[in-house]
């Protein structure tokens, strides 16, 4: 059965990525990006990695979908130029696809239980969570503890695209300074979104925040609640206009979120050398080491939580802005 | 299983192809970073595809749960680029926001001609 489900997903996902690439309507491309990024987000929930899944679905089909129309928006639709060198590329292309395709034959046997990636340190990983952590979330275990240094890094690369981003945009004239008629009212004289949208919004952000908070136990965590409850007020602003979201979330608060996650990260890694361990050691935050470990994650989630979802929004409204 | 597992490794060198001629044989700025989404996206497909392990779950245990997971690492690798890849991709929309203020267009070879005038 899941042999049947992969090969259709994976058909529908060439089909559409060849789609992508021949149309010269680029708000068709970004539409079929976002179905596309929902197709992949199919597969790895097949592939068992639902924490995965759930951050594609949220990310490639709901925010990058948005940003590029904002992007769109600011640009133009169409493409309005020919390729260039077709059939070049198209053969660079093609010699190269055949030469991975070759290699792939030399690949271990797909779900090969004894293949090099299998046997190194997941099996460590694996044994040792109950014993050290004691969360049933492996993924979140091995993110936030075993590999926290990583993750601290994804998060301040985070934080500096979004701090580039603003520094390239602005963050667009104050909104009390414009006239009337420019600003965006979004679809708030449309009566369908509207409703749908109310009754949504509240369920989509309390999602979210179960998504932070139940991350330890189940598929979620800090990235895939940021993006969600990002993807609740984006949703909010394009209902309701950009004016009565930044009422709601001004964006000095959105600043201050960029700047508060990375902080609250670093806090909980100089935490554990002051108390006498290692940088992001959890294990002294706690009389009890493993009571330690699920209070230091809980605390760098909230901190990765805040960052994606500041930096998200400071984005989105970056590129609205730009548009007065 | 076996064709199945052949087939994720194919569609992951065709989706980075497809990906990779958007890059190099587009012109249009946006277009391209739509192709650098879809080469990424590959990418992320390949590691998924290594990480699983026959009859196994998603790496959480649970109380009723078998023994046998699929390997955690990739996936945590996975999902930090992610969203990683979401920002630096805003921030390559910024620029190319940028260039279109200035130059007046995001076809990249008429930013060229632009500039050797």
């Amino acid at each position: 059965m899941i042999v049947i489900f992969g090969v259709v997903l994976l058909t529908l996902l060439v089909i559409t990525a060849i789609a992508i690439v021949r149309t010269e309507n680029l708000f068709v491309a970004v539409m079929l990006l976002g179905i596309a990024s929902l197709f992949i987000a199919g597969n790895f929930f097949l592939l068992d990695a639902a924490d995965v899944a759930l951050t594609e679905a949220a990310i490639g089909a709901g925010i990058s979908t948005v940003l590029f129309l904002s992007a769109l928006a600011l640009t133009s639709e169409r493409e309005r130029s020919k390729s260039s060198n077709k059939i070049l590329s198209f053969t660079v292309v093609a010699v190269a696809a055949l030469v991975l395709i070759y290699a792939t034959f030399d690949k271990p046997r797909f779900g090969d239980p004894d293949a090099p990636v299998q046997t190194h340190v997941a099996p460590w990983y694996l044994e040792k969570t109950p014993e050290y952590i004691d969360i049933p979330n492996v993924v979140t275990a091995v993110l936030g503890s075993y590999r926290g240094y990583d993750t601290l890094g994804e998060v301040l690369v985070v934080f500096t695209a979004g701090i580039g981003v603003l520094f390239l945009l602005g963050s667009g004239a104050p909104l009390g300074s414009l006239p009337q008629e420019k600003i965006n009212e979004g679809l708030r004289h449309h009566l369908i979104p509207r409703v749908v949208g109310r009754v949504l919004i509240p369920f989509i952000l309390l999602f979210g925040l179960y998504v932070q908070f139940h991350g330890e136990y189940g598929p979620g965590g800090g990235f895939q609640a940021g993006a969600i409850i990002a993807a609740a007020i984006i949703l909010f602003s394009l209902l309701e206009g950009e004016q009565r979201a930044l009422s709601v979330l001004p964006a000095r608060v959105l600043l201050g979120l960029v700047a508060f996650g990375p902080l609250l990260y670093l806090a909980v890694g100089i935490a554990g050398i002051v108390l006498g361990g290692n940088f992001l050691d959890y294990s002294v935050l706690s009389s009890d080491p493993v009571k330690g470990q699920q209070l230091g994650i809980l605390l760098i989630e909230a901190g990765v939580g805040i960052t994606v979802t500041g930096v998200l929004l400071s984005v989105f409204h970056a590129f609205a802005a730009r548009g007065r | 299983m076996e064709i199945l597992g052949l087939y994720y490794y194919w569609v992951f060198a065709i989706l980075l192809m497809i990906g990779l001629y958007a890059v190099i044989a587009k012109r249009n700025l946006v277009k391209k970073l739509i192709g650098l989404t879809l080469f990424q996206s590959a990418v992320f497909l390949l590691y998924i595809t290594m990480g699983k392990v026959d009859e196994g779950t998603a790496p959480i245990f649970s109380v009723t749960g078998s023994n046998i997971f699929s390997n955690p690492l990739p996936q945590v690798l996975i999902l930090t680029a992610i969203v990683v890849g979401i920002s630096t991709t805003a921030l390559g929309l910024g620029i190319v926001v940028r260039l279109k203020e200035e130059y007046g267009t995001i076809e990249e070879h008429e930013i060229q001609e632009i500039d050797e005038r």
